[in-house]
Formats: structure tokens, C-alpha cells, sequence
């Protein structure tokens, strides 16, 4: 099972080394005076988490990175509810990387795993709790009552018995609440159940959706310092392993406002080769950045492609001594030597980028000593020890301002950005504005890497899967960071594997003998660094399981609904989420008519489950996909998604509704439209002409089912985007017979498979 | 120095001639709704109005703006919010929220010569603003009711 990172330990010890190079980490945070979220004069905050003005607005600090998943307002829902405050009066605010706001139970600014509402529901509820009983205590004091006789609601504390009230805005404007809550009075405080809400499940208003109406929001890009100059960088021929050479200036000096070009001396070794135009205006950056002649040394990885990964990545799968062991079960071998059929295939998924619609960036400068970022990023707390790195200064020194992000999506957990925004200031003692022009940002992404997945699997004379095999090979974005405590120990005691990179393999269908292996692809670690792509690993290793289990079901001549029900039968270890995850994708099979409507000619339904995104942090997904096809051309057509999600307790079910239908549209994107070819050490990818997310236009019907319960919350944002591209294969197969085992999935493939 | 109308006033900017409206609006004018996504025309995020007509600022010469009325997210409902603005945050449509000044003063535009259009007509007119989000089912459900209401209070 992947281990949930605790990074307290890590940063403990306040260093590691990034990205395997010898540049030490460190973190540290220093409150800067005007700079730190302390709370004002006159409002009272009982935990850091929110403070009330003494208008009654309660602002609700934010240590999520807030990218569109309203996961700011879920977390000011999530008080307000024990805090019993007005939702008109609920505010969010975005802290800088204070570690105050440090995640309570990853220990860091990180967003990502579709973590944030199940890991810090508990620590939000017990704040708004402790301000309700603050407030009830001093409200009682004022009406002069009994406290004991007063409950709060709609941000008031009301006097039960006389009907005698008092205004949260009141007590506060009034100096009566003041007390702040100890860890183990928070600790203490009994919580709300699931039948006491009165907010969560209700589908308020998002906080932050108005300012998105307007232009007022304000993304990082968006930042303006007096004085500031503008930073374009020059980023090399090939992704990694760059030089710079030589820099000849001649032509750029002509541009108006050129100020300099800086080569950049990158110490963390997130980038090579870089250089940044620096000018006045970020037109002549653009204009001087074109003029500059750079020199490089491609370096080492200048001849890789796609197809040398993927030759290298076979090599090493077929190696037995490669890899270490994520799941070892049984002995799958002996099980697979014995079985009356035997089934092997091969998965690949391409590489893919990110593409938030934000280009990155960055607005850097130094003042009194201390480092001033201005971006919107994911992992604050790393990405703030990056700067520092690259700097060489203390990492206290470093106040990283936190925006909304255009698009996060896993891209802005990198601190890549960064380090050409603070040594582009730094070389003209300036602020710079640095902004990644859309070639740029798509050239450097770190993307998802290119994956090949070999499945091995048994099935005895009756058609019972008895043994499976599953080898993943792959470059390793989370191990990238060199942090140890993102790493899962191995099972066969052979070190540590990145499980990000494995988890899903390790599904909730009862087979007896079963191994997983992650192996490693150091060609690809190195040539094309990757990181981590909304869903990251469900995203590929579900794409081969629920693949292999339908082609199971069909060599056995069984329904693959059927054979999927009967796998999930919650034996062992698989009690409990196995039958939720049935019940899950029999939603969607009522809901899709599958097996019981009539389909046209060359149509299909096919369906496929996962349990997205760990064993640990499950959401129940099932999905079906309807499609038709055309057996002339391999031409296909997406016609209807259905998919429901067990999440156990909603926040806010429209919000929920809202991530569902983003991921499930990215699912099907990645898996119909989008690729990035690397071919000569470089991504052939520039602009959204050549990297074609979908469009409007190629939209499919959608029809979500939200199941509920009182379970913990769990996530929402990334489940939908691993189930999509198996469901669609497999409807593929039931609408013309052709088997696809790659993605992005072509009508040329469809055609040739058809064929075989 | 240029001299361009922005949402009814008269701003000077000194920029030359080739720079794109888009970074004029951004930087010189730190009008900051208008957003940059591609550079290339590929997206819309940068979609304002040149005499009503959406346009993509980053496509744009500052010059061939000179003489027309500008409109940006920021002055498209006359200080009033527009009514697509309000069907937006009625349908609760902005996930990261980068592009929907786009796609707002996209919809505008159809809006504003075909009172009541079909979704295959909101869709053809839409197509080239890219949401990475992929709000596209809401975009569409937002555009109708606005049109809706704009038809209600015309009274036609």
C-alpha cells in the first residue's frame, strides 16, 4: 500500500537532497514584520486557522493550494459549520508559507492526492468548534445568562429559554472573545456527527467564484511591484542535460529597454541550460529573448525519444532482478505455470503535460535581506527551500506570497519557476516579473511520464483469474523531490519505491496470488524529469488493470460486469471498500442501460472501476463509457460518460459535482487528445495548436450519481480522471472487437486492432 | 505615445506600435482581467472587444486599436454586472477561473447579435476558448440562462 507521506520527520531534520544532486535543502520560515498573517488589532482568531473582524466577517487563512477545486471554500465551510457562522459572512484568505498553516497531517504546504478536505476536516472542524464555544461563553456573559442555556446559530449566540440574542460581530467589536485554544483543549472538544450538520451537504455558494466573474481575481501572474522588470526565459533545445555555451548579445542589445541576459547557474539542478531576457517591458523581454544567440552542449540525453524509452523501459521489465515489490501476495508465478489460459499484454501510456491555462511564473525581489515570491504554488514549503537553494541563502530568509493558480493540476507542486524569477533579480538587483511564454511552459513541463506496464495473469479451467503479474515501468516524478518520507518501502525489503507510480495496482479485487512490481526507468528519470499529473499513477496503472480484467472476462466467456462483481467480493483485506466499489459500478450499469438497451450497429458500452487515489484514501469510482465506431476508418465517437462516485461524507455536493465533471472531461482528454512525442532529447510539443486539450465541441454527454455517506470525506479531484480512458477502450472492444492497449487511443490503432 | 479608449476612457500608453493589445492592457494599463495563455490566438484567454467584436488581444496590435472602443472583462457591464456575469456565478461555472474573462467576453459577443442562440450555436461560436478545466457544460448552461434573462428584461 503507498505510504501517506508525514513530511514532520523530514523537515525535522530541515534538509535533504534535492533531486539526487548534492545541493542540500533546507526550510525555515521567519516571520517578516507586514509580511506575516498575523491576526489584527480587535478580531478574534481562537486558532490560527480564522479570525473574526468585528463586523462579524470571519476570514478563514487557507493552507491549501486553492486551483479551482474551491478546496478554500471547502475548508470555510468545514469551520463555519461547527462555528455555526452566517456563510455570508465566511472570507478566505491565502497565507504566505508560514508554516502555522502547514497541512495537520502531512506537515507542509503541499495540495495534491486529492487530500486536502479528508486530511484537514478534523483540524477545521475543531477550530470553528473552539470559536463557537468561545463566543457562546462571552455572548452568555453579555446577555447574562447561563452558558449552558445558550446555543449559537447564523453567527449569534442565542439565549434559548428568552430568545435573547447577540451578534458573533457584537462579542467581537466588544472585546468579549479572546481566548486562544491550546492543542489539547482543541484535542478535547467534542465534534458535531454526521446527522448535526446543518452546512456540510448543502451546495453554498463557492467563495472564491465571484472574483472569477469580474477580473478581480488575482493569480500570480498578476502581480505588480513598482520598478519591477521583465523576465522571459530562453529555455534550451532538449527538456535536460543542456549547456549554455556562449551568449552573444549584439542583436538583443537593439531591443528598446533591454536590460541583460542571465545565464542561469542553477544550483538545485531543477533546470539546465536556461538563460533569461531581461527589459523594461515584458514585449522587449519577448523581442530580446527571440535576438539573443545561444550556444549550447546538448548534453547527454540529445538522441532520446519515445521509443528509446520505451525500448529501454522493455529491457529493464524483462530483467527479473530490476525493480523492488509493491504488493507480494501468494506465488503468482507457480499459479500463472499451472493455469488452463494464460493472458499477457502490454500497456503504454504517452507522455502528457499539464498545461494549466497560466503560464508559469514568477515575480521575485529582495528587500531588507529578505526574498519576496509572488506565484501561486502547491508545495509552498518546498518550493520556498528551492529559491533559497538557488539563491544560497538562509531559507528564512525566503516569503513565498501565495495566489490563486490558473491551473494547478500538479504542474505548480514544482519550484521551477522560481529559480529564473529570484536569479534573474538578483543578477540586475531589480524585481522581475518572469513569465513563461506558452512555449516555454509546455517545452519544460514536468510531465507524466511515458509508462509501460506488462500484465501476466492465470485463469484456472473455469475461467477464475488464480495469479496476476504486473510490472511497472516508469520514470519516478515523487522520487524526484528527494524527499524520503514520500517514498514506500519496498515489500520485499529491497529499499524504498516511489508508489507513486504503483498505487491502484494494488486494487480491491480478491486474487490469491498477486505481485506488482514498480521498476525504475533511469533513462527517463533522467532525460525527461517528471512530476506529478492530476491523478498521477491511478491514471496509468488503471488503465492497464481494468484493461487486463476486461480482457480476462472476455477470454473466460463472462460478462465483465459480472466477472468485476464476482473479483470484488471484500474477502480479507478487500472487506468493506471492495462492496462499495461494486456497488458503485452497478450504479453506473443501471444508469448506462448497459445490457439492456438495444445499441446501433458498431456501438458499445464498456465499463471499468478503480479505487483512485490509495488503498488508503479510496474513493469508490465505476464508470461507463458509450461509444460507436466506425470499422471503415477506426474512427470513433465518445457519446455518453457515466460515472458515480462513493466520496463517504459531501462537502458541498455542487462543488463535488464541479471536480467530477472536470476530471472525468481530463480523463477522456488524455486519453483521446493529448500527447507530447519526445523525439531528440526534446517534448515536440509548443502551443495548444500541436497539444490539443479538449474543446467544447468534443464534449460528451455526461450523467453523474454523487453516492454519500458518513464515511470520511475523501477526495473528488482526480478518481474521475483514471476510470475514463479504460471504460472507453473497453467499449471500443464491445462495439467492434478491437483491442487497445495504448493511450492515447487512435482510429488508426482502432483500425489495426480490428484487423488483428 | 498612443492614445487608446479603454471601457469609455481615454488612456495614453507609451508602447510602440507592434506590442499586443494584450500586453498593454496587462502591464502598461495593469488592467489584469484580461489574461495571457498562448500568445498565439490558440485559447482566448485574452479575449476583449474592439467595437463589440471579440477580438484576441494577443493577436492584436496595439496600433489597429487605436480609434476603437475597447472593452475588457473589467468594463463589460457598464459598472452593473453584466448578465452573463451573474448567470456565471448562478451556475457557479469558474473552477481555476484564468479563462473565463475569455470565455465571458466571448459569450458577450454572440449574445450581443443573437438573443437566443442554440447550444450547436454557442458551441460553434465558443470552440476556440479553451478551458483546461473543462467547464464546458457549464459555459454552455450559463450562456442560456443569461440569454434568458437578457430576453426576459427586453421584453421580447
Amino acid at each position: 500500500m503507498t505510504h501517506i507521506p508525514d513530511l514532520k520527520p523530514n523537515l525535522g531534520r530541515r534538509s535533504f537532497l534535492v533531486g539526487g544532486t548534492a545541493a542540500g535543502l533546507a526550510f525555515g520560515y521567519v516571520a517578516v514584520e507586514g509580511v506575516s498573517t498575523a491576526l489584527a488589532a480587535g478580531t478574534f482568531g481562537p486558532t490560527s486557522w480564522y479570525s473574526i473582524g468585528p463586523d462579524g466577517i470571519v476570514t478563514v487563512m487557507v493552507g491549501k493550494a486553492e486551483m479551482g477545486q474551491h478546496v478554500s471554500s471547502a475548508m470555510a465551510q468545514i469551520v463555519a459549520e461547527e462555528l455555526e457562522a452566517d456563510w455570508s459572512k465566511m472570507r478566505i484568505a491565502l497565507p504566505d508559507n508560514d508554516p502555522k498553516y502547514n497541512d495537520p497531517v502531512l506537515g507542509a504546504l503541499i495540495t495534491g492526492g486529492s487530500w486536502s478536505v479528508r486530511m484537514n476536516f478534523d483540524a477545521m472542524s475543531r477550530a470553528g468548534a473552539a470559536g463557537r464555544v468561545t463566543l457562546i461563553d462571552a455572548g452568555a456573559a453579555m446577555l447574562g445568562v447561563p452558558a449552558g442555556e445558550c446555543r449559537a446559530s447564523n453567527s449569534q449566540v442565542i439565549h434559548s429559554k428568552t430568545g435573547k440574542k447577540v451578534s458573533y460581530a457584537k462579542i467581537v467589536a466588544d472585546g468579549k472573545a479572546s481566548k486562544v485554544w491550546t492543542a489539547d483543549e482543541l484535542k478535547a472538544l467534542k465534534l458535531k456527527g454526521p446527522g448535526q450538520y446543518t452546512l456540510i451537504g448543502q451546495s453554498v455558494a463557492q467563495l472564491d467564484i465571484p472574483s472569477k466573474t469580474n477580473g478581480t481575481a488575482k493569480f500570480g501572474i498578476d502581480t505588480m511591484v513598482p520598478g519591477m522588470l521583465y523576465g522571459k526565459p530562453v529555455v534550451p533545445p532538449v527538456r535536460y542535460g543542456a549547456t549554455v555555451k556562449a551568449v552573444d548579445e549584439s542583436e538583443a542589445r537593439k531591443v528598446k529597454g533591454y536590460v541583460k541576459a542571465v545565464t542561469l547557474e542553477d544550483k538545485t539542478a531543477t533546470t539546465t541550460g536556461w538563460v533569461v531576457a531581461v527589459a523594461s517591458t515584458y514585449e522587449g523581454a519577448k523581442k530580446a529573448a527571440a535576438a539573443l544567440k545561444i550556444t549550447y552542449d546538448n548534453g547527454p540525453y540529445a538522441k532520446v525519444s519515445d521509443q528509446t524509452l520505451i525500448d529501454e523501459a522493455k529491457k529493464l521489465q524483462a530483467d527479473p532482478a530490476s525493480g523492488q515489490l509493491f504488493v507480494s501476495a501468494g506465488d503468482p508465478a507457480t499459479a500463472i505455470g499451472g493455469a488452463a489460459k494464460v493472458m499477457e499484454a502490454e500497456y503504454l501510456t504517452s507522455i502528457n503535460i499539464h498545461a494549466p491555462l497560466e503560464p508559469m511564473n514568477a515575480t521575485a525581489f529582495e528587500k531588507d535581506g529578505v526574498w519576496h515570491i509572488h506565484t501561486g504554488n502547491q508545495f509552498a514549503t518546498r518550493t520556498g527551500g528551492i529559491a533559497a537553494a538557488a539563491l544560497g541563502v538562509d531559507p528564512k530568509h525566503v516569503v513565498l506570497h501565495q495566489y490563486f493558480m490558473g491551473g494547478g493540476f500538479g504542474r505548480r507542486l514544482d519550484a521551477d519557476m522560481v529559480i529564473p524569477a529570484v536569479l534573474a533579480s538578483k543578477a540586475v538587483a531589480k524585481p522581475v516579473k518572469l513569465i513563461y511564454a506558452r512555449e516555454d511552459d509546455m517545452a519544460m513541463d514536468f510531465t507524466r511520464p511515458l509508462t509501460y506496464q506488462k500484465v501476466k495473469a492465470g485463469l484456472d479451467a473455469d475461467g477464475k483469474l488464480v495469479g496476476l503479474q504486473h510490472d511497472v515501468v516508469c520514470a519516478w516524478p515523487t522520487a524526484r523531490w528527494g524527499i524520503p518520507a514520500f517514498l514506500t518501502p519496498a515489500v520485499d525489503k529491497k529499499g524504498a519505491l516511489d508508489g507513486f507510480t504503483v498505487n491502484g495496482a494494488d486494487f480491491w479485487y480478491t486474487v490469491p496470488n498477486h505481485k506488482v512490481r514498480a521498476v525504475l526507468n533511469e533513462l527517463a528519470q533522467k532525460a525527461t524529469p517528471s512530476g506529478q499529473l492530476r491523478s498521477v499513477a491511478p491514471g496509468w496503472t488503471f488503465w492497464a488493470v481494468e484493461s487486463m480484467i476486461d480482457e480476462l472476462a472476455h477470454a473466460a466467456g463472462k460478462d465483465p460486469v459480472d466477472y468485476r462483481l464476482a473479483l470484488l467480493d471484500g474477502a480479507g483485506q478487500n472487506a468493506g471498500g471492495a462492496k462499495k466499489l461494486a456497488n458503485a459500478l452497478r450504479t453506473v450499469v443501471g444508469r448506462s442501460g448497459y445490457g439492456a438497451k438495444t445499441l446501433p450497429k458498431n456501438a458499445g458500452i464498456g465499463v471499468a472501476c478503480v479505487s483512485s487515489q490509495e488503498r488508503a484514501t479510496a474513493t469508490w469510482t465505476a464508470c461507463t463509457a458509450q461509444v460507436e465506431v466506425n470499422p471503415a476508418t477506426g474512427d470513433f465517437k465518445v457519446n455518453r460518460l457515466t460515472i458515480a462516485m462513493d466520496l463517504g461524507t459531501v462537502v458541498n455536493p455542487n462543488g463535488v459535482q464541479a471536480q467530477i465533471e472536470g476530471s472525468i472531461l481530463w480523463g477522456m482528454s488524455l486519453a483521446l487528445f493529448e500527447k507530447a512525442p519526445l523525439e531528440n532529447g526534446a517534448l515536440q510539443v509548443s502551443n495548444f495548436d500541436g497539444y490539443t486539450p479538449m474543446r467544447m465541441s468534443q464534449m460528451p454527454d455526461l450523467d453523474i450519481s454523487i453516492i454519500s455517506s458518513n464515511d470520511p470525506a475523501s477526495g473528488c479531484g482526480e478518481p474521475g480522471v483514471t476510470v475514463v480512458a479504460p471504460a472507453i477502450a473497453n467499449a471500443i472492444f464491445n462495439a467492434c472487437g478491437a483491442r487497445v492497449r495504448s493511450l492515447p487511443i487512435t482510429a488508426e490503432a482502432v483500425k489495426k486492432a480490428m484487423k488483428a | 505615445m498612443l492614445t487608446l479608449t479603454v471601457n469609455g476612457q481615454a488612456r495614453q500608453v507609451d508602447a510602440d506600435n507592434d506590442t499586443p493589445l494584450l500586453w498593454v492592457i496587462r502591464e502598461h494599463l495593469q488592467m489584469t482581467g484580461t489574461k495571457f495563455g498562448c500568445g498565439a490566438g490558440l485559447c482566448g484567454a485574452c479575449t476583449v472587444h474592439l467595437d463589440g467584436v471579440a477580438v484576441r488581444s494577443c493577436q492584436t496590435s496595439a496600433k489597429d486599436a487605436v480609434g476603437k472602443k475597447i472593452t475588457t472583462i473589467e468594463g463589460l457591464g457598464n459598472g452593473q454586472p453584466h448578465a452573463l456575469q451573474v448567470a456565471w456565478v448562478a451556475e457557479q461555472v469558474p473552477q481555476c477561473g484564468y479563462c473565463q474573462s475569455g470565455q465571458i467576453m466571448q459569450a458577450a459577443s454572440l449574445l450581443a447579435k443573437n438573443p437566443d442562440p442554440t447550444k450547436q450555436e454557442i458551441v460553434d461560436h465558443m470552440d476556440g476558448n479553451l478551458c483546461r478545466c473543462m467547464t464546458y457544460g457549464r459555459i454552455q448552461k450559463a450562456i442560456i440562462r443569461a440569454a434568458a434573462d437578457m430576453r426576459a428584461k427586453s421584453g421580447s
